[in-house]
């Protein structure tokens, strides 16, 4: 260690492609499990979730209609640049999490194993839960998984790291954009991914990070009319948060995805794809092609 | 159609406005049309309607006979059947023709005479069409000579299909000459060879831009003859072309049409469709043979609540 | 003279209906405990059918008691025994399905023309369908050994009685779920029915409980503790409703709910069958119809022509009783719908849309609407936004495909639309951008028990028919 004075970094937001302060001026303090501090993060307003959200709307359009293969080529980039902030991740998920050094590298082996796995997803989760349908009649008609939208994400309070990855990935391998609540207790790692974010090729707005409390910043987006689903993941420390949420939510029948028990570094299911999947079956009639003389 | 008689009168200026014309008109959707014609198809006609619809059906049967074995004995026979299609029921309405080859006008002219029963006679070398020209107008010709009311020609398929619609529309313009003043000329497409229903849609504006009377699915001598769907969709043409020129054609479903329940369908589909302008053998036509027997019975079951037999009605 | 249709009646002797039925629990039908009963009337007539057990809070907690205690045994059975009775259900409607079509002609007032035609040779496809699944289940792509969840709470609405039954309980059953399933409080009887086919298939009791009643019924079905997973068709305010009382809980849930379809008519549309397809899209069932294109979307350049064409098919469509077989448009389903229809078609007029029906005669008893057209509207009209679940057709132009799609898009809802031309890629290219679970190209209102259908937005979560509709009923 020299004893050169380092250049502690200014968290900030990440809203619409930019790195912004919370509108409101407002930061809180981020101490490590031992309360030493860490950094201030900014503590986002319902003005900022609301930017985020106008963001994340003006994205969807170009994210849902890239290819398949050209998100999945972004989120492989995500997880090479991930690779390459290797060693700050690691610091930044043993400081937020608690963990030794290895232990905190297994984890962020982890989250960058778990972007390839979603990067790959990409163009097949289509084929699993698309397909064609064999009708009683004259018509062909074909099912195929859509994006549903703008996806609140209320990112895991514990897992700040893998947990986040883990609820993120998913609903943006599919085509969805999301803004996502970091752990309020530890919203570095999810404040300094959105740097990795945003030198990956990833579309501005297409992830959008707040920190803050979640229950300031949830309220506002699970009511939000312009928001079409809610993980509420990070809503599982509170019972009666995740329920009022969850009511809030029904008022434009947003998509929620209840809290419940899941172990990150297990290798993850297709559902947290498919929870924020629309199914759009589309007809056309065939005819009968030479069947009856005059037929098409 | 949005489309004006004047702007009409130009569509045939040449071979690419006709074609541009044509290929203009709007698609036809297969299962969408088959599926109306099968809905029209479940109507369900009894008491009165049936009594209407099966009189009307009999009044607009052209009643024919197309073989190789025709003879003037047969063909009386078939006149006399069509003047009096129920020796047993003086109120059975006439049919509305008889159809036979060139050669047997005269004996089919006989066999009608002093009623309102008209003859018709296929011409332009029926069934294939495969002649030359000059062929086909005396062959016309010498049937309107020998007394025809009616001709039933056919449309070069092979000009349609191969694009030369210029050709074909020639063709029909020079046998309407041909018919002259007195016979009106139907003109037969060979649906079950033009194989698919944006063709008919087609081949219907041609034959009437060229100044068919009449536009009739087919000869009855291919597999496929008159269906629902593709007099459905002739139906909309006429309608159509009324709406655009003013001028009113007939429709003539041929081939395939054996039972009173069949016809029936088909009246409901120029009901429906067209309208009631069309319900009038002088707009309507079916060509058929037994169909006019199984019409018949139906008449005979009606009028005695019993179900008839074939021995209760004549063989021609 | 012209071709008039004499009356065709279907004979209404093959159905008996019993003056009182009771609610359907545990495999007997059973008064409500407090002994309440509401009439059930045929709208065309107003004639009272017959009374109706109306289930209260206690009937519920007994008929979610049944569906728990048979569950164990249900769920425990191989699916090819599940299969079985299933099968034999879809058999046993195809047998009876001329009675079921006109009991349900009769208590909703819709034609015999789509009861027969098309709501039961439906109905017995989606019971053949999902007997199937079954014993398949570890096939269906839910994991290898996917379990049921229990009991299912399942409220289904006066439009399609009995296949909507159908939609819930098929995939229900042959997932290992029992259900106790509420019908619409205008149209009990093809539910009640629906009972004694199970008696007829000696399907288990309790498998299948039915209780009749109205929204509170639903309510207490809904909020019961002990079910597990509530599925619901009807309104998208009674869904919001429902996603509430689910809320916090672990209840699954699945909506499918209203929605205020497109129907896209481009300049190169095939315009006979386009016709036929705005006909069937807004005029199928009295256009009481979650997925019906109650707004027709035309390119200005054929607007008129198009326009001209519809209103002669109009003209053309037959009305009143709905079990004479050549009746186009039946009776609305009641008196509330009615009103509603009304009320909504008032305020179009007094927003300035232009009004028209085709000459139509309605019968003096019942509960009528002659087929409707709106011309002049904008998007800024309550009756191209509010669903009216009636027959009438909101028309709006559009000049570009881009403007059409924005339009089609521009709703809470997002269950269905339809598109309209021959050119393959705008097909695609317009399907592709419709917010709406459901996209008819060339077609409208085809349904089939193979395909997922269900909504974007305020339409509805989660998807009935399908592979896709085993999920609602499986934990996953």
């Amino acid at each position: 260690m020299s004893d050169r004075l380092s250049v502690l970094k200014t968290y900030k937001l990440y809203v619409g492609g930019k790195f912004p302060r919370s509108e409101s001026g407002r930061v809180y303090e981020v101490t490590d499990s031992k309360a030493k501090w860490l950094a201030n993060a900014p503590l986002s307003s319902r003005k900022d979730a609301r930017d985020a959200v106008v963001a994340a709307r003006k994205a969807f359009g170009a994210w849902s209609g890239a290819t398949a293969y050209n998100r999945g080529q972004i989120l492989y980039r995500v997880a090479e640049m991930l690779e390459g902030r290797r060693d700050q991740f690691v610091r930044e998920v043993a400081d937020a999490e608690g963990l030794s050094k290895s232990k905190a590298a297994v984890v962020v082996d982890a989250t960058v194993d778990r972007w390839v796995w979603y990067a790959g997803w990409t163009d097949k989760i289509a084929q699993v839960v698309g397909g064609g349908n064999p009708v009683a009649g004259p018509y062909f008609n074909l099912s195929s998984p859509e994006p549903t939208g703008v996806v609140a994400i209320l990112a895991p309070q514990e897992s700040s790291f893998l947990g986040l990855v883990s609820v993120l990935a998913p609903v943006i391998a599919t085509g969805n954009t999301a803004v996502v609540v970091a752990s309020e207790k530890s919203p570095l790692p999810a404040l300094s991914l959105a740097e990795v974010l945003a030198t990956s090729d990833l579309p501005g707005g297409v992830v959008n990070v707040l920190s803050g409390r979640t229950a300031e910043i949830a309220t506002p987006l699970a009511a939000h009319q312009d928001v079409n689903a809610i993980d509420l993941a990070g809503a599982d420390t509170d019972d009666g948060l995740a329920k009022e949420l969850e009511i809030a939510a029904t008022d434009n029948l947003k998509r929620v995805l209840r809290p419940q028990p899941v172990d990150y570094t297990e290798t993850p299911g297709i559902d947290r794809m498919t929870a924020f999947l629309e199914t759009k079956t589309v007809w056309h009639p065939t005819g009968s092609l030479g069947a009856s003389g005059s037929s098409y | 159609m949005p489309t004006t008689a004047h702007t009409l009168t130009d569509v045939a200026a040449s071979e690419s406005t006709l074609r541009r014309f044509l290929h203009g008109l709007p698609g036809v959707d297969a299962v969408g049309l088959e599926a109306r014609a099968a809905s029209l198809g479940t109507r369900s006609i009894k008491t009165t309607a049936k009594a209407y619809a099966i009189d009307l059906a009999i009044s607009m049967v052209d009643l024919t006979t197309l073989e190789g074995a025709d003879t003037p004995g047969k063909v009386r026979a078939l006149g006399a059947k069509a003047v009096q299609p129920d020796p047993t029921d003086r109120t059975t309405p006439a049919t509305a023709a008889v159809c036979v080859y060139p050669d047997m006008v005269a004996a089919a002219k006989q066999a009608v005479a002093g009623s309102t029963v008209k003859v018709a006679s296929v011409a332009t070398a029926f069934p294939a069409g495969r002649a030359a020209l000059s062929v086909k107008l005396a062959d016309v010709r010498e049937a309107v000579a020998a007394g025809a009311d009616e001709i039933d020609m056919v449309i070069d398929r092979g000009a349609f299909l191969a694009g030369n619609y210029m050709k074909v529309y020639d063709e029909i313009v020079a046998v309407k000459e041909a018919c002259g003043a007195h016979a009106r000329l139907k003109v037969i497409f060979e649906t079950g060879e033009l194989s698919t229903y944006d063709n008919i849609r087609r081949a219907s504006w041609l034959g009437m831009l060229a100044g068919a009377d009449f536009i009739k699915t087919s000869t009855g001598k291919v597999a496929v003859n008159a269906t629902p769907a593709n007099t459905l969709l002739m139906l909309e043409a006429v309608r159509d072309f009324r709406t655009a020129t003013g001028v009113q054609v007939g429709v003539k479903p041929a081939g395939g049409i054996r039972t009173s329940k069949d016809a029936i369908k088909f009246l409901v589909l120029v009901n429906e469709t067209a309208g009631e302008d069309w319900l009038d053998s002088h707009w309507f036509r079916f060509g058929a043979s037994s169909l006019l027997n199984d019409l018949l019975m139906q008449r005979q079951k009606l009028a005695t609540g019993r179900y008839s037999g074939p021995d209760y009605v004549t063989v021609d | 003279m012209a071709f008039e249709y004499a009356p065709a009646p279907e004979s209404r002797s093959i159905v008996d209906i019993a003056p009182s039925y009771g609610l359907f629990i545990d495999g007997e039908f059973v008064e409500a405990a407090d002994g309440k009963v509401f009439k059930t009337v045929s709208p065309s007539t107003e004639e009272v059918l017959s009374e109706v057990g109306q289930a209260g809070a206690e009937d519920v907690d007994r008929a979610v008691k049944a569906a728990r205690k048979a569950f164990e045994k249900w769920s425990a059975l191989p699916g090819s025994e599940r299969a079985k009775y299933l099968f034999r259900i879809a058999r046993i409607i195809q047998e009876r399905a001329r009675e079921l079509a006109v009991l349900e002609t009769l208590d909703n007032g819709k034609p015999i023309k789509e009861t027969r035609d098309a709501d039961l040779p439906l109905v017995a496809a989606h019971f053949f369908y999902y007997a199937g699944w079954a014993d398949k289940l570890e096939h269906a792509g839910f994991g290898a050994a996917p379990r049921p969840l229990g009991v299912a709470g399942q409220v289904i609405p006066w439009n399609f009685p009995l296949l909507m039954l159908a939609w819930k309980i098929a995939p229900a059953l042959a997932t290992g779920n029992t259900v106790v399933l509420k019908p619409a409080e205008t149209t009990p009887l093809s539910a009640l029915f629906f009972a004694d086919i199970c008696r007829q298939a000696g399907l288990p009791k309790g498998v299948v409980n039915i209780l009749p009643g109205y929204g509170d019924t639903g309510a207490s079905l809904v909020a019961h503790p002990d079910v597990n997973k509530v599925a619901f068709t009807g309104s998208t305010a009674v869904g919001k409703e429902i996603a509430k009382t689910v809320a916090g809980t672990r209840k699954k849930l699945t909506l499918e709910l209203g929605g205020k379809g497109a129907n896209i008519v481009f300049d190169d549309a095939p315009i006979d069958q386009a016709v036929e397809g705005i006909v069937n899209g807004i005029f199928f069932n009295q256009g009481q119809v979650c997925c019906a294109g109650s707004r027709l979307l035309v390119q200005e350049s054929v607007q008129e022509e198009l326009l001209d064409a519809l209103k002669r098919r109009l003209s053309t469509l037959r009305l009143g009783d709905p079990l004479d077989k050549n009746t186009d448009i039946g009776a609305i389903n009641s008196a509330e719908q009615l009103s509603r229809i009304s009320s909504l078609v008032e305020q179009g007029e007094a927003e300035g849309a232009e009004r028209w029906s085709p000459a139509c005669e309605l019968p003096s008893s019942g509960y009528w609407f002659a087929p409707t057209l709106f011309t002049n509207v904008t998007q800024a009209h309550r009756i191209a936004r509010d669903e009216i679940f009636g027959p009438v057709l909101s028309v709006l132009s559009f000049r570009t495909p881009d403007e059409a799609v924005a339009k089609a898009n521009n709703t809470p809802y997002g269950l269905s639309a339809g598109i309209w031309t021959e050119k393959g890629s705008r097909i695609l290219a317009v399907a592709n951008k419709l917010r709406a679970g459901v996209i008819w190209s060339n077609t409208f209102n085809k349904f089939d028990p193979t395909s997922p259908f269900g909504g974007y937005k305020e339409s509805g979560f989660g998807r009935e028919g399908g592979r896709h509709g085993l999920e609602a009923y499986l934990d996953v």
